[in-house]
C-alpha cells in the first residue's frame, strides 16, 4: 500500500497540502487506514490469535480430524454469511436467511420423497424456492422502499409458516432420499484428512462470490449502493436492479445453503436452524463487514463464520459451559462492531 | 490557449451549446420555473444566482434531467432534446456535480471517476467473465487527474473519504469533466469548502473553461461567482431578472437585482 506522501512529489503549490498529509499519518491512524483498507484483515488476526490460543489451551484442538470437524460445522452458516454479506453490503439486513434455507430444504426433501421427483429436479425446484424468496424480499424493499429489516422480519415469519404447513412438521429422513440429494454430507480423503464436500461447495461459493464481487461492475455497484444510495443513483447505477439482483443471488446461495444443510444433518427438519440467521449476521459482521453498508469482504464473512466455529469448539475443549461460548460470541460481536466504527471514522 | 479566446460571447452570432426557452415547473400550486430561457456558449462559465426558492436548482434540474419541466423547450447544439432522466442529458454530453457531490465514499478514486461507466478487459476475461479493467481504469484516471492539473490527488487508489473536501469536490469534477463532453454543471462546489480549498476548485472551473468546456455554475458566493463568471443569469421569483456580466455590473447591483432592489 502507497502512501500519499510517497506517491509523487507533490508540486510547490500545494506544499501545505502535503503537510496536512504527513501531519494525518500518525501510526494509530496508520493501522486504521490498513484496516480500512483491507476488512478481512482484522477478522484473520482474530483468528489467527484464537487458534494459537485454543491450540495452546487442549491440544486435541489443532488435530486435523478437529479442524475438519470446525470446518464441517461451519459450512451452513457459513454458507448463509455469503447471502447475507452481500445483502449487508447494500446496507440491508436479511432476518430470513434460515427460513428460507429451511424452506428450500423441506421442498428439495418433499418433493424427492413423497412426490417421487428426481433429486436433480428436486434440487432446481429447491433453487426456485430461493429465487422466489428474494425475489419477493427484493421486490418489497426496491418497490415499496420499505425498510429490509421489517421486510425480512416479515417474510421470516411467512417462511417458517410455510415450511410448518407444507412439511406439516415432520422430518425427511436422509436415507429416503436419492443419493443426490445428501451428497454434499459425504466425505473424501486427501491424504491423512477427510474433507466434506459440503464444505468444498461452500468455498466454491465463497471464491465465486469474491470474483464476482471484487472483480466485476456489477460487485461494485453493490458496494456504491450500500455506500452512498444516492450518490449510486446520481452516478447512473440502476439502484433498484442492483438491489433486486442481490436479494436475487442471495435466494440462490440459500438454496444451494439448503442442499449443505440436507447433507451436514443427513434429513430435512423444518425445526433445524431457527437461530441460523442471527448466526449468519454474526459472521458477517465479525468478519468485518459494515451494518452500515459499502464496506466489507465476503472473506471476512468466511472467516467471521470460522471465528464462531473455533470459539466454540475451542471453548467446550477447554473444557468450558456452553454458556460461556455464548457468551464469547456476545463479546466478539459488540468488539467487532465498536472496531467498524471505530474504522469508519477514517477520516477526522 | 488564452483566455480572450474563449471570452465570454455577449453577441448570439455563435449556436449555444445548450439552449434552453420558456422552461415552467410547477410543483402542486408553486411555481417553481415561471418562463425561464437561458442560453450557454461555448467556452463560457455562465454562473446562476438567486435567492433561496427563486428556482436556481429548480431549473439546474430541468436542465440535466432530474426533473422534467411543464413545458417549454430544451436544445443541445441546437438539436431539441427531451430529458426523462439524468442518464439522458448524459448521454447527450452534459455531466453535473451535484452538491451532496454524488461520489462513494468508501470507493477508492479510479472507482469513483468509472463509477456507472466501468471498463472491462478486452477479450473473454471481459467479455465472458465481466471482469473489470482495473488497472486500465487507473491509468486512465491519473492521465485525467494530470490533464485537469490536479495535482493534489497523487494515488487515485485511496478511498475517497480519506481526501479533504477541495478533493472530493475535485474528483467529482474531474468525473463530470472526463465525461461530460459538452457541459459541465456544477451546483454549488465551494459551498462546504475552505478559502484554499475554494480557491482551487475556482482554478479547476476556469481551466475547464479554458479547455473549451462550458461550466454552469450555481452558486451563492458572490465574489466566487464575479471571480470566475462570464456571464451571470439572475434568477427571482421564478424567472430570470436579468443576465449581467461581472464587467458591467457590480457585486452590490446584482443582489440589488436579485432581491428585487433593482430592476436590470
Amino acid at each position: 500500500m502507497t502512501q500519499q506522501q510517497t506517491a509523487g512529489p507533490p508540486s510547490a503549490g500545494h506544499a501545505d497540502l502535503a503537510e496536512e498529509f504527513l501531519d494525518r499519518q500518525t501510526p494509530l491512524s496508520r493501522i486504521r487506514n490498513i484496516l480500512h483498507r483491507y476488512p478481512a484483515l482484522s477478522p484473520a488476526i482474530v483468528l489467527l490469535i484464537a487458534v494459537v490460543v485454543f491450540g495452546i489451551l487442549n491440544e486435541r484442538f489443532l488435530r486435523v480430524e478437529n479442524l475438519s470437524l470446525i470446518t464441517q460445522q461451519v459450512a451452513v452458516v457459513g454458507t448463509l454469511a455469503i447471502a447475507q454479506t452481500l445483502i449487508i453490503l447494500t446496507a440491508g439486513i436479511d432476518l430470513s436467511v434460515g427460513a428460507v434455507m429451511i424452506l428450500s430444504s423441506m421442498v428439495i426433501a418433499q418433493l424427492a420423497v413423497s412426490n417421487g421427483i428426481p433429486g436433480p429436479l428436486a434440487l432446481i425446484a429447491g433453487l426456485a424456492v430461493g429465487l422466489a424468496a428474494g425475489a419477493l424480499n427484493g421486490f418489497l424493499v426496491t418497490r415499496f422502499r420499505l425498510p429490509p429489516f421489517i421486510v425480512t422480519l416479515g417474510t421470516l415469519n411467512i417462511f417458517v409458516a410455510l415450511t410448518l404447513l407444507y412439511s406439516g412438521g415432520s422430518t425427511v429422513r436422509g436415507s429416503a432420499m436419492p443419493p443426490v440429494l445428501t451428497w454434499l454430507g459425504s466425505t473424501f480423503p486427501i491424504g491423512p484428512v477427510r474433507i466434506s464436500t459440503g464444505v468444498v461447495m461452500m468455498i466454491l461459493l465463497y471464491v465465486v462470490v469474491a470474483f464476482i464481487l471484487g472483480k466485476t461492475a456489477w460487485g461494485r455497484h453493490v458496494y456504491a449502493v450500500g455506500d452512498d444510495k444516492e450518490a449510486a443513483r446520481l452516478a447512473g447505477i440502476p439502484v433498484s436492479r442492483v438491489l433486486m439482483s442481490v436479494y436475487l443471488a442471495a435466494g440462490a446461495v440459500l438454496a444451494v445453503g439448503a442442499w449443505i444443510q440436507i447433507g451436514r444433518t443427513n434429513a430435512a427438519s423444518p425445526n433445524a436452524g431457527v437461530d441460523l440467521n442471527l448466526d449468519s449476521i454474526t459472521a458477517v459482521v465479525i468478519g468485518g463487514t459494515s451494518l452500515f453498508g459499502g464496506r466489507g469482504s465476503i472473506w471476512g464473512s468466511l472467516l467471521g463464520a470460522l471465528i464462531v466455529g473455533i470459539f466454540r469448539n475451542g471453548l467446550s475443549l477447554a473444557g468450558l459451559d456452553v454458556l460461556y461460548q455464548t457468551l464469547a460470541v456476545g463479546i466478539l460481536i459488540i468488539v467487532a462492531v465498536s472496531i467498524d466504527q471505530w474504522i469508519r471514522k477514517v477520516k477526522s | 490557449m488564452t483566455m480572450t479566446e474563449f471570452a465570454a460571447p455577449h453577441t448570439n452570432t455563435r449556436e449555444p451549446i445548450l439552449k434552453a426557452r420558456n422552461l415552467v415547473k410547477t410543483f402542486g400550486r408553486v411555481v417553481g420555473l415561471d418562463g425561464v430561457s437561458l442560453d450557454l456558449y461555448p467556452g463560457e462559465v455562465l454562473a446562476v444566482i438567486g435567492d433561496n426558492g427563486a428556482g436556481k436548482s429548480t431549473l439546474i434540474k430541468c436542465l440535466t434531467g432530474a426533473e422534467i419541466p411543464d413545458t417549454g423547450e430544451l436544445y443541445v447544439s441546437g438539436q431539441q432534446v427531451h430529458f426523462k432522466r439524468p442518464q439522458d442529458a448524459r448521454v447527450h454530453g452534459i455531466e453535473t456535480v451535484y452538491q451532496n457531490l454524488a461520489v462513494s465514499p468508501a470507493l477508492d478514486v479510479a472507482s469513483n471517476l468509472f463509477l456507472g461507466r466501468e471498463e472491462r478487459l478486452p477479450g473473454l476475461l471481459g467479455s465472458v467473465f465481466r471482469m473489470l479493467d482495473t488497472k486500465g481504469m487507473r491509468r486512465k484516471a491519473k492521465e485525467e487527474l494530470t490533464r485537469l492539473g490536479i495535482s493534489t490527488l497523487q494515488d487515485v487508489t485511496v478511498p475517497v473519504e480519506n481526501l479533504s473536501g477541495g478533493q472530493r469536490q475535485a474528483v467529482a469534477v474531474a468525473r463530470a469533466a472526463a465525461f461530460g463532453s459538452k457541459v459541465v454543471v456544477l451546483d454549488e462546489p465551494t459551498a462546504a469548502l475552505g478559502v484554499r480549498e475554494s480557491n482551487q476548485v475556482l482554478q479547476l472551473v476556469r481551466d475547464l473553461r479554458d479547455r473549451g468546456l462550458p461550466v454552469i455554475l450555481i452558486s451563492h458566493n458572490m465574489p466566487h461567482v464575479f471571480d470566475v463568471a462570464d456571464r451571470i443569469h439572475i434568477q427571482r421569483l421564478g424567472k430570470c431578472a436579468a443576465t449581467i456580466t461581472p464587467q458591467s455590473h457590480s457585486m452590490t447591483d446584482a443582489v440589488a437585482i436579485m432581491t428585487g432592489a433593482a430592476k436590470a
